[in-house]
Parts: C-alpha cells; sequence; structure tokens
C-alpha cells in the first residue's frame, strides 16, 4: 500500500510535469514552481534548523564509542570519544563524510539454533555512501547549466566522472552508481521483512522520487536528448532573476524539473531533512567534558527535596542508638 | 510448578525459537499482549504519595481500565509540546530519523525476543506516531500515511510496555548514522506516562525510598550500621585485618558513595567488602553516609526531575560533611548520573577541592568540575604507581571475564581502567567477543529497572546476547567468573548466567582486587572475601601462568 500510493504519486507528479511544454506552460513549471520550490527549500530549512537551534540542550549526553581522556599514561580514543571542540569536529567530519556509525553496522544471527553471531554488515553503508555521494557530485556537475563560464572545477570534475570515455556524450560513472545504490536500497526496504514492516509512505516516497530524477536526468541526457541550450537559457535565466522559457524544450525536461521541484520542496519537511539534522544531534556534537566543564541547564528550576535535616529529624533516635554522629541531639 | 516469574518456568529451546518474522497485521493495528513474565507490576498509590506525584491509585495492568484522569489527552500532549520545546535530543530525534533499519538487531531484546516493536525504530514510532499527528503538518494533513495516528488508550498500553521493555542501555545509539538515542526516547515516554501516574512499582518504590531514607531498599541509619559491621567482622574472619568503618564523619577528606544494592545481597556485598579493606589498607581518610547511602539514582528511570531530586543528597551531604572530593563505587547507571547530570543538577560544586590522591598526588583534572571520581580512575592510578603489593595468583583459580555496563561504556567511556587494573590482579583474564563488549556492549537484560522477576521472560530474553558470549568464552577458555562494575548486573547477571551459561559466578573487580592484594598486617590468608578457602594458599605461594588473550 505504502509503496503502491509512493510511486503512483511520483509518477503522477513526473506526468503532470510533461505538461510544462504545452505551450503557455513553461512559466508555471519552468519558472514558478522552481522558484516556489527553491524558497521552499531554503525557507523552509532555516524553519527547520532554527527550530531545533531554539530548544535548549539542558544536557551533555554524547554516546561515547572509546576510551574516555582520564589518565595520562591511558590512550584516549579522540575519535570516539572526543573530549574537546577540536576532536568533536573531527568526530562529527567522521560521521557526516563517512558515515561513521553505520560503518559499525553488524548483523546478528542465531545459528545453530543456539549460537548468536554477530557479522559486518557493510551493504548499507556502501549503498548510502555510494547514494549520497555520487549525488553530491551530480548536483555538481549540474553547475555546468546553472554558470557561465563554466568554473575550471566543475569541467575537472567531469572529467574524472567521465574517465570511462564511453559513449557520446560521455556516460559519467556516477549517474550509474547513483541509480544503482537507490535501487538497492529500495530492494533492501521491500526484501527485508523487518525494514519492510518499519517503511511508511514517507519512506518510499524519496526513493522513488530520487529514482525519477535520476532516470529522467539518464534519459535526456543520452537517449532522448533535449535541447541543451535551451535548457542553459532556462537555467541562467532563472539564476539571474531575468527568466526566459526557450520554445525548444521537450516535455521529458519539464518532467524531469517537476520532481527535482518536489524534493526540494518536500526536503525540509521530510525525512530528508537528516542532512541538517544531523549536525546538532547531541550525542554526537558534544564532547565528553562532563566532569571537567560544567554544563548549565538553561531552564534549571529548583525541585522538592529531603534535606538532611529532615532525614536527621526523622531518625534521630536510631541514629544516636546505632553510634552515627548527628548535628542535633534533639 | 514453576510460575512466569521463575527461570525455570522458562524452557531454553522454547526461549531460542526466536521468530523475528512480523506478525501479519501493520504495527499500529497489532495490539499488546500483556502476557505473564513479561511486564512489571504497576507503581503503588503510596509511594507516588510520598513523592508527589499526579493521580496515585492502585490498579492492575491486566485491567481493560487503567484509570487515568479524565483529561489524559490533553495531560499528555501539553507533556509533549513541553518536553518539545525543553530538549533538544527529544525534538530531533522526533524529526530525523529515516528508518534504515541499522538499530533493529542491536538490541538485546529483539535479538533475544523478535518483537519488532522492540527494534529501536519502532519503539521510537510509537511516539513519533503521536507527535506527527500533533505536531508536524505533514503528520495533519496525510494521516497514516506519513506514519501518524490517534492518541487513544491503547498507545498508552503500549507505551507502557515498550518503554519499560527498554533498559536505555543507548547501545543502538553507537550504531545509528544520526545518534538517535533510544534512552532519550525511553526518557520522554516514561515521563510522559509518568504525568497520568503509570509508573512501575519495581521503580517507584526504591525512588520513595531513596528520597526518605536516602537509599532504595529504605535501609536507616541502624540497619546500614548492622549491616556494615556485619562485614567488618566477615573481613577480620577472612583476613585477620579488624578494618575501620567511618561513617557520617566530618572533616573526612573524601565522601564514598555507592549503589545501595551492594549493601545486602551477594555477590555485591564481596565489593562492598573489598571497599572496606581496600581503604583500611591504604590508610585513607574517608567517610560512608547514611543520608548520601545511594549514589544509584533509580530516578533516572523516572524523570529528570525526580533523578534531581535523589541526586541532590550527593552533594548536600559532601558539604555538610566538609569533605575535599568525591569518590563513586563500581555502578552503572549512578555513573550515568554523576557524570552526564550531577553538575548540571545539583551543581556547581564550587566548595569542593579538585580531586587528588592522597597516595600518588595525581591530579585527576578529567573531574576537576563535578570533583567526582572512579574508584577504577582511582585504582588504576594506585597501582600503576606501585602502591597497591598484588598477588594475582591468588585469583588463579578465576578464570575472569569482563562486562562493560552499558552506562561507563557508553555515557563515559570507562574502557582501559577496569581492563588495566582486571590484568594486574588476575592472571587469567579473557575477553568476549568485540561485538559484545566496550562500546559494544551488551546490556544484562535488567537495567532502567527492569530487573525483578515478574518480568522474568524479558530478563531472560534481553540477557541472551550477554549471555551466550559468556558460554562462548566458558567453552572456549574455560571462563568461570564474570566481572562487572554495576550493582544491578551483579544481581542480573546472576540470573542471566545460571540460566544461559550455568557455572559462571559474578564478581565486582574490587573484590577481585581485594582478594589479590597483599595486606600488611594479614594473617595467612587462606579464606576470600567469600569466606571460601583459595585454592593453592594452603601450600607455599605458586606463580600462575599468565594468559591475555
Amino acid at each position: 500500500m505504502n509503496v503502491f500510493v509512493s510511486l503512483v504519486a511520483v509518477g503522477g507528479l513526473f506526468l503532470l510535469g510533461l505538461l510544462g511544454a504545452r505551450p503557455g506552460m513553461g512559466w508555471m513549471f519552468g519558472v514558478v514552481i522552481p522558484y516556489a520550490a527553491v524558497a521552499l527549500f531554503i525557507g523552509g530549512l532555516i524553519y527547520r534548523v532554527m527550530g531545533w537551534a531554539n530548544v535548549p540542550v539542558p544536557f551533555r549526553i554524547p554516546t561515547t564509542s572509546g576510551q574516555q581522556k582520564s589518565l595520562t599514561w591511558i590512550k584516549q580514543e579522540r575519535l570516539e570519544n572526543p573530549h574537546n571542540t577540536l576532536a568533536v569536529i573531527g568526530r562529527m567530519a567522521l560521521e557526516i563524510l563517512f558515515f561513521r556509525s553505520l560503518l559499525r553496522n553488524t548483523k546478528s544471527e542465531l545459528v545453530e539454533g543456539r549460537r548468536l553471531v554477530y557479522g559486518t554488515d557493510l551493504w548499507l553503508w556502501l549503498a548510502a555512501m555510494a547514494m549520497h555521494w555520487s549525488f553530491l557530485i551530480i548536483l555538481f556537475r549540474h553547475l555546468r547549466l546553472l554558470t557561465q563560464p563554466v568554473p575550471l572545477c566543475v569541467t575537472f570534475l567531469e572529467k574524472v566522472d567521465g574517465f570511462l570515455e564511453v559513449g557520446i556524450p560521455v556516460i559519467y560513472v556516477t549517474s550509474f552508481i547513483f541509480l544503482a545504490a537507490l535501487a538497492y536500497l529500495l530492494f533492501r526496504r521491500l526484501a527485508s521483512a523487518k525494514v519492510r514492516y518499519i517503511s511508511l509512505a514517507s519512506d518510499y516516497f524519496p526513493l522513488f522520487l530520487l529514482l525519477g530524477i535520476g532516470i529522467s536526468g539518464f534519459y535526456l541526457r543520452h537517449l532522448d536528448k533535449t535541447d541543451i541550450v535551451g535548457v542553459k537559457e532556462l537555467a541562467l535565466g532563472l539564476t539571474h532573476f531575468a527568466p526566459v522559457v526557450p520554445e525548444s524544450i521537450s516535455p521529458l525536461f519539464f518532467g524531469h524539473l517537476l520532481l527535482v521541484s518536489v524534493l526540494l520542496a518536500y526536503f525540509p519537511f521530510s525525512k530528508l531533512v537528516h542532512m541538517a539534522g544531523v549536525f546538532l544531534s547531541p550525542t554526537r556534537n558534544l564532547a565528553n567534558s562532563n566532569r571537567r566543564v560544567r554544563h548549565v541547564n538553561p531552564w534549571d528550576y529548583p525541585v522538592k527535596l529531603h534535606s538532611y535535616e529532615a532525614y536527621e529529624d526523622d531518625l534521630r533516635d536510631k541514629m544516636k542508638a546505632a553510634g552515627v554522629p548527628v548535628e542535633k541531639e534533639a | 510448578m514453576p510460575s512466569p516469574d521463575e527461570m525455570a518456568y522458562y524452557q531454553q529451546e522454547d526461549l531460542l525459537k526466536i521468530d523475528s518474522r512480523p506478525p501479519k497485521t501493520a504495527w499500529m493495528d497489532t495490539p499488546v499482549d500483556f502476557r505473564p513474565g513479561s511486564f512489571i507490576y504497576p507503581g503503588k498509590a503510596k509511594n507516588l504519595e510520598i513523592l508527589d506525584l499526579p493521580n496515585p491509585r492502585d490498579w492492575a495492568v491486566t485491567d481493560d481500565d487503567w484509570k487515568l484522569p479524565d483529561d489524559w489527552k490533553k495531560i499528555v500532549l501539553e507533556g509533549m509540546a513541553e518536553r518539545l520545546s525543553k530538549y533538544r535530543s527529544f525534538r530531533l530525534f522526533m524529526d530525523i530519523c529515516v528508518r534504515c533499519g541499522a538499530c533493529a538487531d542491536k538490541c538485546h531484546f529483539f535479538i533475544g525476543g523478535g518483537d519488532p516493536k522492540n527494534m529501536p525504530v519502532l519503539r521510537a514510532e510509537l511516539l513519533r506516531s503521536i507527535y506527527r499527528k500533533d505536531f508536524t503538518a505533514m503528520g495533519k494533513v496525510f494521516g497514516k500515511l506519513a506514519g501518524a495516528r490517534e492518541l487513544t488508550t491503547d498507545v498508552i498500553k503500549e507505551w507502557f510496555y515498550y518503554f519499560f521493555q527498554c533498559t536505555e542501555c543507548r547501545r543502538c545509539s553507537v550504531f545509528c548514522p544520526y545518534g538517535i538515542d533510544t534512552a532519550e526516547i525511553t526518557m520522554m515516554g516514561r515521563e510522559l506516562l509518568g504525568l497520568l501516574g503509570l509508573y512501575v512499582n519495581w521503580v517507584i518504590e526504591p525512588v520513595a525510598n531513596c528520597f526518605r531514607f536516602g537509599n532504595h531498599l529504605a535501609i536507616q541509619p541502624h540497619g546500614f550500621m548492622d549491616t556494615m559491621e556485619f562485614m567488618v567482622d566477615d573481613i577480620e574472619e577472612a583476613t585477620g585485618v579488624r578494618v575501620g568503618l567511618p561513617v557520617n564523619k566530618k572533616g573526612a577528606e573524601i565522601l564514598f558513595v555507592v549503589p545501595s544494592g551492594d549493601f545486602v545481597a551477594a555477590p555485591g556485598i564481596y565489593t562492598c567488602m573489598a571497599y572496606l579493606l581496600l581503604f583500611h589498607e591504604l590508610g585513607l581518610d574517608y567517610t560512608w553516609s547514611t543520608y548520601a547511602s545511594d549514589g544509584g539514582n533509580f530516578g533516572l528511570f523516572t524523570s529528570h526531575e525526580t533523578m534531581k531530586r535523589l541526586n541532590a543528597k550527593i552533594y548536600a551531604e559532601a558539604k555538610r560533611l566538609g569533605v575535599k572530593w568525591i569518590l563513586g563505587g563500581e555502578c552503572g547507571h549512578m555513573w550515568r548520573v554523576a557524570h552526564q547530570y550531577m553538575d548540571t543538577m545539583n551543581g556547581p560544586a564550587d566548595f569542593l577541592e579538585v580531586p587528588k590522591s592522597p597516595f600518588t598526588g595525581t591530579v585527576f583534572d578529567h573531574a576537576q568540575s563535578t570533583k567526582m571520581v572512579h574508584i577504577m580512575e582511582f585504582m588504576a592510578d594506585l597501582i600503576q604507581h606501585g602502591k597497591m603489593k598484588l598477588d594475582p595468583s591468588r585469583n588463579d583459580h578465576i578464570r575472569v571475564t569482563l562486562h562493560d555496563s552499558c552506562n561507563p561504556a557508553r555515557a563515559m567511556g570507562l574502557l582501559e581502567e577496569p581492563r588495566y587494573v582486571m590484568r594486574k590482579v588476575c592472571n587469567h583474564f579473557f575477553e568476549m567477543p568485540e561485538n559484545t563488549i566496550r562500546e559494544q556492549t551488551f546490556c544484562c537484560g535488567g537495567g532502567a529497572g527492569l530487573g525483578t522477576d515478574e518480568n522474568m521472560e524479558m530478563r531472560l530474553r534481553g540477557g541472551l546476547p550477554r549471555g551466550n558470549a559468556v558460554k562462548y568464552v566458558q567453552e572456549k577458555h574455560g571462563v568461570n567468573q564474570l566481572a562487572a562494575m554495576c550493582a544491578i548486573d551483579r544481581a542480573t547477571l546472576v540470573t542471566v548466567c545460571d540460566y544461559w551459561a550455568p557455572g559462571v559466578l559474578v564478581t565486582g573487580v574490587g573484590e577481585l582486587i581485594a582478594n589479590a592484594t597483599v595486606l600488611k598486617d594479614e594473617t595467612k590468608r587462606t579464606l576470600d572475601l567469600r569466606m571460601e578457602p583459595i585454592p593453592g594458599m594452603e601450600g607455599d605461594d605458586q606463580q600462575g601462568d599468565t594468559s591475555d588473550e
């Protein structure tokens, strides 16, 4: 059900996008919707991040994954158990650039009906790394369309990415990696009974959306080539706030563009916002300096206590009889 | 016929038939099955009254009507809103989970039981679904499609069942790519239940006791003295040394705080005896306290406010007695509180001094604000400076492994200190498999207030991963003792070992140190602190072979 709804939604959006090539619709699908999507993306992301940032962190609760800094002769594991900001930055960099925690992933299994074994399970990490990094490179490659002249670094990256030198225009490795990784992530979600059980429509929808964007993008470059000059004219017009809508752009491009617009608009209000959220995670971005530096809770308030005086008043006779020193004799 | 609260009720082959295939029905449509052995009895009204907690009443988990207040729904939603605005962790963890499932088989309850709602991700979804419905635009518009659902009394029952099937061990948070910590989720879930007067008695009675008498077990001062004097007698019988018993002593250099579980039951009491013996031997100027007679804090398993209420006595007593700094014994959750909460909640402890070992001169800079040092940090420093006369061969009959307790491992990173100490006092120390120790250590299955007998099925299931790892080193290396730096471990792992790895005894690290320590005035040592003969100590001193795999 969740899978079906998501697939239909993405398919419907794509078909809707095709309308952009109809006469008179170019402005709506090529200018208004993309602008609105970018505005929602930026505005939404700021709204979400501010929403979290405005909530205090009352306690310092890092999850430590290695030896603490204590006695001088015991070797601390800085990146697993950071004791200061610099080490935290190191930990966060590993987390954000290389998905450090996911790299620990194991699979537990009961063998011979009685023995638990834990095997390394790196498929999820590998697919996640492949998907995120290739996505980033693909985005970066798109700068070719948004800039004039094209920066050298973009051209260089394209060269590297197209090192196979197959096809005209040359086929990029990341295009395949991106689609393959997404396909694996979708397969995993469907094939593993556990993961399928916890999956919501909002888990399938982004996968189909990204697949739709990836496949339509691949088509646009290699199979059903659109008027690339026209696309660049549209793109430059958008970035220079002087939009023009050339007549020659194919419906497929508008389908691709609408899916991208939906992704942008959907991003801040869905689980995809983990991209921003991971930076704020209190179990990862705080130093384990708890006993060295006091952490202050901004909303701390007094609570009802049972003081020593009250305790002694309750138990004075028993304390005296047992020879425990007291403050007051009676 | 054994009953569901007894170990013998459960056959290993039945428990090992773990079916982790999810049920046919979607999780939102699968009601809770309150079967005996898998849930904990409700908090009694009298305990709630002692603590001024709302809605005290007597009720039963198996009742249809849990006697919730009329406006229960409003209370829960307002409570949620309040916590979403106070805890970034809660707000963020509600928003950013992608349901990748990396956490699923990291939970000992899921591994040992297979109930999908014990996957950390789904445990959090129990709360997240309500959050979406009432606090997010997506959930309001798309409802069930966006994973949102209505708050009903069945949801409350489900929360009660599953938030008291989480031991807040934080193992899942090590594996989560965003560091989502189920302990935070469970703590919030329990706080919300608490607003309706829904507690488990195994937690709230100790809390009420601790509030009034300073410790979870309601040991009063005269009882405390009796217990300790009994231990002093036993130590004399075993070693010939009569140790001192400083209690509520003003002007002592150090206040010593332990979990009260070590006062009453074996094998915890041997650890307690070890402290008495070691401090006497060192000539440490320290004191016990009857008021601060528990560093353990079941408030952690109740609410942040309750935690603060119980923890306040530690600094208050340190101030009253005029000590310089605080030393803490072997305990898991006590150290979560002492390390991550105490200074923030009840500090600053500016009336204390930066801890400094009176024997080695080592300044414990890493504890310069909290002013509380862990006994293993203290002992490791002493041993490293050669201040202890040790004869590890006295432990040669022991082939020991170390169970890292959840909180010292994942909230502090206290990993090498106990290992260093154990290698110095034992010749036969063996590690369990790497996925079951250090930051990946498995819970005993009874932490966070779940270690009661009426919860036996879940304890045995949750204890399976740990028990299995113990069984592995027992078969491979002949391990016969499991050392644990935690009072809850010392209570619950006895059951886990008896069931999953029979023949393995549970000990504290301190007990191993004390037994290996050569005392200045000792008589010929033939008995250990358990009053059992030490094999090989009848004849000449022998050096055992060293192994450290």
